[in-house]
């Protein structure tokens, strides 16, 4: 087996609000191999993206803090770097791509503005091996005509297209690690299945590991090999794909499984919703923190948080049964 | 964009039309005779009217208009009634000084405006953000007169550092080439005249540059604060770019293009500051120019004047819109 590229902690993320401390990540660990695709699902606000960017130190600080845990990529703990060693990391080892296209390139720079910079800042290259750089990436994601498109400003990309510029953004200093966060959700469901098909043919020639945080479990089993499964700021399970979609062990998985259309159902059933809604993080149940909205609770899921388990090789879960 | 710049240019016919009706009436219409402004208190009653005839007074409104306008078509701004002198050559002999003082407020004015703005949305909050916001809240309303009496007192009075009245010392020779003082200097390698109008110019540009820097403060720093939410900031700071660069080049950008078009207004209305900073501190350029006319009637002054600043505002403000067509590429126009 590969050895772990990636190892969060118990990594704790709080902010620090007027209206109290939100504990967006409390305690989440998982893993993350080489070359594998790790997907993070969860509903929303269940705090994917704040560990995504955790992992990059990105979170606004004040009122966010990474309150605890460690942060292991390759063999070294990120939280004791120092602000000058993880800005060496950023886009370079680790980059990371966002939900919406539309908002997430410079609007007043040109793609290849924002292209030759990244290259530029880590790879040391001068300005002309940088454009020639630049241009083979565009070309890579999928653009036509490339060293023209350079000069092009976002406005004059479509979405898909953006979010290909992104992707080039983020790969071109061919980065150990992809974060992914929703990359194709913003987008339109054919774009979203050439987006990632691109994903996962650049993962393979760049020898990339990602990280891929999506509310769709469609997606997950399609591309993913290992999940993480997280509720209210913790993993509740974690297992390889197949074990998860075919033996799942937390109710929360079932219902997430359950909201997910069948294939030859898709547009004829509504989607089966998981009834009620998160807890406020500022305001956790001492018990497990699903009890209130699972059909399965009994009494001492209400009074004792579970256990993060392994139950078999590989398969980790936080439940009491 | 040639196009463009047609199409705005065609566009100013209309107000410059307006403008130059508020001009006439402007000056026809409040009381007060030129006649006897020009001929004083003791003239006769027959001196009077053959002044007013031969000045057209005489004739209805519109066809005095009309007078005037046919006049400025051919590029006529007529003459001052006081001194008999062209109203174009007074501007003309006026205007480099109000372009110099009015370009170091606002050279002043954007560099402290900006810098400030950005450390105070940048550090949100801290000590500098709330002094300097503070600070430009007195500066917005601040009477610039009462500034003016304040600073010359302190720093040319009381302290003796910086000269209070004039454009340079009356004992020194500078030859004029452009009238710009501190340019005229340098070109003549004159030293000692840089130093003195530089002297002369520091305190009446700081007032006038008050309100400008005080308004381009606070829209920096709110246009900074509103790009810093951005996605595309967290995108800069994703890839692992120094902060500095974050802030200057993703940041300041897009943050600039609002202040750039308040940059163009304030630059407008700094001319109608200059009048009572020009007033204050002796300054002799348009401003003073059209305080004194006003004061003697001179309505060939005030009304042609009237026309001619409200073109440079006019003016300033296309520069402004052409600039922003080129900063921000959304809106570039071809
Ligand atoms: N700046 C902040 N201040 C206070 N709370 C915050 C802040 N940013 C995020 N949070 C909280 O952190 C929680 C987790 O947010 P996160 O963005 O990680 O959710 P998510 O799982 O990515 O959801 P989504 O699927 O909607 O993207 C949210 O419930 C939110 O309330
Ligand atoms: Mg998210």
């Amino acid at each position: 087996m590969a050895e772990n590229l990636l190892a969060i902690e118990d990594l704790k993320t709080y902010f620090y609000t007027p209206s109290g401390v939100v504990k967006a990540v409390d305690g989440v660990s998982f893993s993350l191999k080489k070359g594998e695709t790790l997907g993070v699902v969860g509903e929303s606000g269940s705090g994917k993206s704040i560990t995504a960017m955790s992992i990059l130190q990105l979170i606004p600080s004040p009122p966010g803090k990474i309150a605890g845990g460690r942060i292991v990529f390759n063999g070294d703990n990120l939280l004791e770097k120092s602000e000058e060693e993880i800005r060496r990391i950023r886009g370079n080892d680790i980059s990371m791509i966002f939900q919406d296209p539309m908002t997430s390139l410079n609007p007043v720079l040109t793609i290849g503005e924002q292209l030759t910079e990244v290259i530029v800042l880590h790879q040391k290259l001068d300005k002309t091996a940088a454009a020639a750089r630049a241009a083979e990436m565009l070309r890579l994601v999928g653009i036509p005509e490339a060293e023209k498109r350079l000069k092009s400003y976002p406005h004059e990309f479509s979405g898909g297209m953006r979010q290909r510029a992104m992707i080039a953004i983020a790969l071109s200093c061919h980065p150990k690690l992809l974060i992914a966060d929703e990359p194709t959700t913003a987008l339109d469901v054919t774009i979203q299945a050439q987006i990632l098909e691109l994903m996962n043919d650049l993962k393979d020639k760049f020898e990339t590991s990602i990280m891929l945080i999506t509310h769709d479990l469609g997606v997950v089993a399609e591309v993913c090999d290992h999940v993480v499964v997280m509720y209210a700021g913790r993993p509740v399970e974690y297992a390889d794909v197949e074990t998860l979609f075919e033996a799942p062990l937390h109710p929360y998985t079932w219902g997430l499984l359950a909201s997910l259309p069948k294939i030859e159902e898709r547009g004829k059933q509504r989607l089966e919703a998981i009834e009620g809604t998160p807890p406020d993080l500022r305001h956790m149940p001492t018990g497990c923190a699903f009890a209130p909205r699972c059909s399965k609770a009994q009494t001492v899921c209400r009074e004792k948080q579970p256990l993060y388990r392994q139950v078999r090789e590989g398969h980790y879960v936080a439940c009491h049964y | 964009m040639t196009r463009y710049i047609i199409k705005r240019l065609l566009g100013l016919i209309p107000v410059i039309i307006g403008v130059s009706i508020c001009a006439f009436l402007l000056i026809h219409l409040i009381p007060g005779d030129p006649a006897r402004a020009i001929l004083g208190e003791r003239a006769t009653p027959e001196s009077l009217a053959a002044v007013r005839e031969q000045l057209g007074l005489n004739d209805p409104l519109h066809i005095q208009y009309l007078r005037f306008m046919g006049q400025l078509i051919q590029g006529d701004f007529g003459r001052s009634v006081i001194t008999n002198s062209l109203v174009i050559e007074e501007f003309a002999e006026r205007f480099p000084a109000t372009m110099e003082l009015s370009i170091a407020a606002m050279t002043i004015a954007i560099l402290v405006g900006v810098l400030a703005g950005v450390i105070s949305a940048v550090k949100q909050y801290s000590w500098f953000d709330n002094i300097s916001m503070i600070g430009a809240l007195f500066g917005v309303s601040v009477p610039i007169f009462w500034l003016g009496l304040m600073m010359q007192w302190l720093f040319a009075f009381k302290l003796g550092l910086l000269d209070a009245s004039a454009r340079l010392s009356v004992e020194l020779r500078l030859d004029n080439i452009t009238n710009f003082y501190v340019l005229d200097s340098i070109l003549t390698g004159n030293w000692e005249a840089l130093f003195d109008s530089l002297k002369h110019l520091i305190l009446p540009s700081l007032a006038l540059a008050t309100i400008p820097m005080a308004i381009i403060a606070r829209m920096t720093r709110s246009s900074m604060l509103e790009v810093l939410r951005q996605d595309y900031i967290r995108t800069a700071r994703a890839k692992g770019l120094k902060e500095k660069v974050v802030i200057f080049r993703h940041a300041l950008k897009n943050a600039f293009l609002p202040v750039l078009t308040v940059m163009g207004l304030q630059f407008g209305t700094l001319l109608g500051g200059a009048v009572l900073t020009e007033t204050i501190f002796s300054w002799p350029g348009i401003g003073r120019l059209m305080y004194e006319a006003i004061m003697q009637r001179d309505f060939p002054v005030v009304q042609s004047g009237i026309l001619i600043i409200s073109l440079i505002f006019v003016f300033i403000n296309l520069v402004v819109d052409i600039l922003y067509s080129f900063v921000d590429p959304r809106i570039r126009v071809n």
